[in-house]
């Protein structure tokens, strides 16, 4: 069974095929049924090739599928080969399976567009690219992938490309991704170099083996983390995820939340020995960055009106946990709030999108207000979405944060405080949208002639094909939290399962102050949210307390104006005086061999004066040279 | 004294390489494409001198032979040459080599 | 008496030369051609190649030189060239130097080669008092038997070079048509 696991990125790639041929003559809707179909059966070979391996012993369970010989040039192989593992499998599950829920979203959500079938096939192409980049055997399949997804991010964000924002969002965040894969490309040559070989096993088992020099693996963890900044949208380069809200929501559920950012956190966890061979500040510097993004992003989201604004800070600020985790050496840690961070997040987009949808696209909170009643599916799951963001238990956000932090207290106490008070912060917005959205005052009923004015306006309930995949989410967000439970050993399915990949680099914690009193700091967690959660109440609840939403925060620090504001100054000026030395260094050289043969074939034709007299004189110099030579010669 | 002084073959060697020089002067210098043939007739000239004190320091006869074919070469050449000269400069009032630089570069 | 021989034929020879080169007019240098010729002549004849003396004189100095003559005649015999000026300004003393280089080059190979030259022929029949025709006879010899295809050759050539020759200086039937192109 596990060697079909090439099927499982062949369906999808079979429907980006078959609707790119046949999917203006499907039209709306069944074009997306194929589409989901493709995926939804992606997910059925995912979920065989797993309970396959699931019956394996550990030492079985990973297994190479080669495909085709790739490049076979010199002494550089490689591969078109799927390395099915357990860290892939988990990955490739949860894409599959949230990928078909947000394919069937989109049929009801993509409803009445004009370009419904080139959707799907954008989708479909990016599950695929996803999968390529989960699945593969070696560096060159994951940036293949890699490349992928950020092709068909920059197509899904603008969809709606008639729209100036939505064009500019895509373009930024394909310009983004692309300095980070800069990093990715720096790290494969270096691997490369280091080991001969791009496949992750051999780098993995050389840099465990130790023939990866100290200074190699650090250069190679840090340039694959630049390229994680890039796609994974941390602090340096975060700046086109809140843009990329443009697209429409299943996109932003899908790619956004559940599956592309996460490429990032995937990548440094497959190559977790590397990491752990690199010196030990290395680490400490992605958690670092990891710890500032998180913080960062949840300052912004305070001060955000647009719900959907707020879930992508939201999801900046989580990733931030998830390398905040990395740089820790909690990689299992990483990869459980990866799972429990999908479930939630794309519920939550999902939710959005189902509110906006019912509010005829307005997507201000301010025009919001008292939904719940009027949407009840949607708005009893995005409270259970909520309450798993926000870190309460028994919902599944809790147990993954509660273990990331653990982690992270047993190795810096200061990142520590940092993601105490991001989770607070967390909480705090969270339920601030929530009051906004589905509780409080219907502000929208002040605006009904803005909306078409078709009588008086009333937000409705989403279709069904969007509320199943709400509540199959929801189900997920409550009960994700038992891949991992924390009380004993015997529960902590998940480190069991994935122990094998992150073995060599995994943080071992047991003995330590923070794992002997694992209960108090769950405990510090609880209180935490729980005091988040009253303090928004406080503030937009019960409006006891001052709203405190300064317009820095709004404009996100004004870091978006900074960037400009470089790139524009100094960065295009350096910009300008490399293309000068192009044109003149560079097409100079070229250019001036040319003028240069020119002028001088120019001098040398004077030599053919015409004159008979002078080709004689000529004639006799030669033959003076020739007939000195040869006396030379003979004299010698 | 005089009388034992022979000129032995280096003289007519000399004396040869020393017309042939003149000759090539001759060519060089003058424009006048008849004198300039004249020249090559003397650097001709002075290679049949060689060519014959050669053969008489050699004892061998193939140097005079050699002379007899340049005597016909040269012959053949300065007809066909002079009918070329007659051909361009037929219609000239100043006859000056320089004026064909029409493959002038 | 050899020794004025050569020193009266030299003298001859090289003031013939000075006078091809240096007279301005065509037909003063075609002269001095002759006298270089006679020149030449002479000492063939005191190096014992008697034959090549004959034909000396009567080829070049009495068809070749007439040629020249005709020519001269035919282009006019006044255009003497104006040795004053000279367009090619480098021309003069760079021919005066290459020559005089070539000159003292030659000069060194003789006089280094000199010891080398020795006697490696079959001999030289020379005309004594037995058979005066020795000369004649040993290149008759030499010339039918071993170069007897570059004789063949050579009579192609002159039968080409007559033929060509009168093709080329044929004048053209409409000759007023015919722009300033010569030939």
């Amino acid at each position: 069974m596990l060697n079909t696991v090439w099927l499982v990125p062949a369906l999808p790639l079979a429907g980006f095929l078959l609707l790119v041929l046949f999917g203006r003559r499907l039209s709306e809707p069944k074009a997306g049924w194929l589409a989901a179909t493709m995926c939804g059966s992606a997910f059925f070979v995912t979920l065989l090739v797993f309970l396959d391996m699931v019956s394996k012993t550990a030492e079985e369970r990973s297994h190479v599928v080669k495909v085709f010989s790739w490049i076979p040039v010199g002494s550089l192989h490689v591969d078109l080969a799927f390395l099915a593992d357990q860290l892939s499998i988990t990955m490739a599950l949860f894409i599959t399976g949230i990928g078909t829920l947000i394919h069937l979203y989109a049929v009801g959500y993509m409803h009445g567009d004009p370009k419904f079938s080139k959707f799907f096939i954008y989708l479909n192409l990016f599950v695929f690219s996803m999968l390529m980049l989960v699945l593969g055997e070696n560096l060159l399949v994951t940036f293949l992938g890699w490349e992928g997804v950020g092709t068909c991010s920059y197509f899904l964000i603008s969809f709606w490309h008639t729209r100036d924002s939505a064009a500019t969002a895509g373009k930024k965040a394909f310009v983004t991704n692309r300095v980070g894969d800069w990093g990715f490309m720096m790290a494969m040559f270096l691997a490369f170099g280091a080991v001969g070989t791009l496949s992750y096993g051999s780098i993995n088992s050389a840099a465990h083996g130790g023939s990866i020099s100290h200074v190699t693996a650090t250069a190679i963890a840090l340039m694959l983390f630049v390229g994680a900044c890039g796609k994974s949208a941390q602090l340096p380069l975060y700046l086109w995820l809140p843009d990329a809200m443009e697209g429409p929501t299943p996109v932003s559920a899908l790619i956004h939340a559940a599956t592309m950012v996460t490429a990032g956190v995937f990548l440094m966890t497959r190559m977790n020995p590397v990491i752990a061979e690199a010196y030990h500040w290395a680490p400490t510097i992605i958690a670092v960055v990891g710890a500032a993004t998180a913080l960062f992003a949840a300052t912004v989201a305070v001060a955000q009106n647009d719900i959907k604004k707020v879930l992508a800070y939201s999801t900046v600020s989580q990733l931030g946990y998830m390398f905040l985790a990395v740089g820790s050496g909690a990689y299992v840690a990483a990869i459980f709030h990866m799972v429990t961070h999908a479930f939630f997040k794309a519920l939550l987009f999902l939710g959005s999108g189902s509110v906006i949808h019912g509010m005829h696209h307005e997507q201000d909170m301010r025009k919001m207000g008292a939904l719940r009643v009027l949407m009840p599916v949607t708005g009893f799951t995005f409270i259970i979405g909520w309450l798993a963001i926000a870190g309460v238990p028994p919902f599944a956000g809790f147990w993954s944060k509660d273990e990331i932090l653990l982690y992270v207290f047993a190795n810096n106490r200061a990142l520590y405080v940092v993601g105490l008070v991001t989770a607070l912060l967390t909480a705090f917005y969270m339920t601030r949208q929530v009051i906004m959205v589905f509780f409080g005052e219907a502000k929208w009923k002040d605006q009904s002639e803005e909306h078409g004015a078709h009588g008086d306006f009333v937000p409705h309930e989403s279709p069904k094909t969007m509320l199943f995949p709400l509540v199959v989410l929801a189900v997920l967000s409550v009960g994700g939290g038992l891949l991992q439970l924390p009380f004993t050993k015997d529960l902590h399915f998940l480190e069991k399962w994935l122990e094998p990949i992150v073995e060599h680099g995994e943080a071992h914690i047991d003995g330590s102050w923070a794992s002997d009193n694992k209960y108090i700091l769950m405990l510090v967690a609880i209180v935490v949210a729980l005091s988040g959660i009253a303090l928004a109440v406080g503030v937009y609840g019960k409006k006891k307390l001052p709203a405190i939403e300064p317009k820095i925060l709004a404009n996100a620090w004004n870091y978006d104006k900074g960037v400009s504001a470089f790139m524009g100054g100094p960065g295009r000026q350096s910009f300008e005086a490399v293309a000068w030395a192009d044109a003149h260094v560079i097409d100079g050289a070229v250019l001036g061999t040319g003028s240069l043969v020119r002028r001088s074939s120019g001098l040398i034709r004077k030599i053919q004066s015409g004159y008979v007299r002078v080709y004689a004189a000529a004639i006799v110099i030669g033959v003076l040279a020739m007939l000195a030579w040869f006396m030379w010669r003979g004299v010698a | 004294m005089l009388a034992t002084i022979v000129p032995t073959s280096t003289w007519y060697l000399i004396l040869g390489a020393v017309l042939f020089g003149i000759g090539m002067v001759g060519v060089l210098v003058r424009r006048n494409p008849l004198i300039m043939f004249m020249s090559i007739e003397l650097m001709l000239n002075a290679v049949n001198l060689t060519f014959v004190a050669l053969s008489t320091q050699l004892t061998d006869i193939n140097g005079q032979t050699a002379v007899f074919f340049v005597l016909v070469v040269a012959a053949a050449e300065v007809v066909v040459g002079l009918g070329i000269i007659v051909a361009i400069m037929r219609r000239r009032s100043e006859i000056s080599v320089d004026d064909l630089s029409a493959l002038k570069g | 008496m050899e020794l004025f021989v050569f020193v009266c034929a030299a003298a001859m020879v090289i003031a013939g030369a000075l006078g091809v080169v240096l007279r301005s007019n065509p037909v003063h240098a075609a002269l001095s051609l002759v006298l270089t010729l006679f020149g030449i002549a002479v000492m063939f004849i005191s190096q014992q190649a008697e034959f090549l003396a004959a034909v000396q004189v009567v080829v070049y100095a009495g068809a070749i030189v007439v040629l020249f003559l005709f020519v001269i005649m035919l282009l006019g015999v006044d255009r003497a060239e104006n040795l004053e000026t000279e367009s090619l300004g480098i021309q003069r003393p760079l021919a005066v130097i290459l020559s005089l280089g070539f000159v003292a080059l030659l000069v060194t190979t003789i006089l280094q080669g000199r010891d080398s030259l020795n006697m490696r022929g079959d001999g030289l029949s020379t005309a004594d008092s037995g058979d005066h025709d020795a000369n004649i006879r040993q290149i008759a010899r030499s010339i039918f038997s071993n170069y007897v295809v570059a004789f063949e050759v050579t009579s192609v050539l002159l039968i080409v070079a007559v033929v060509g020759t009168v093709v080329l200086a044929r004048k053209r039937k409409s000759e007023k048509e015919l722009t300033g192109v010569s030939g």
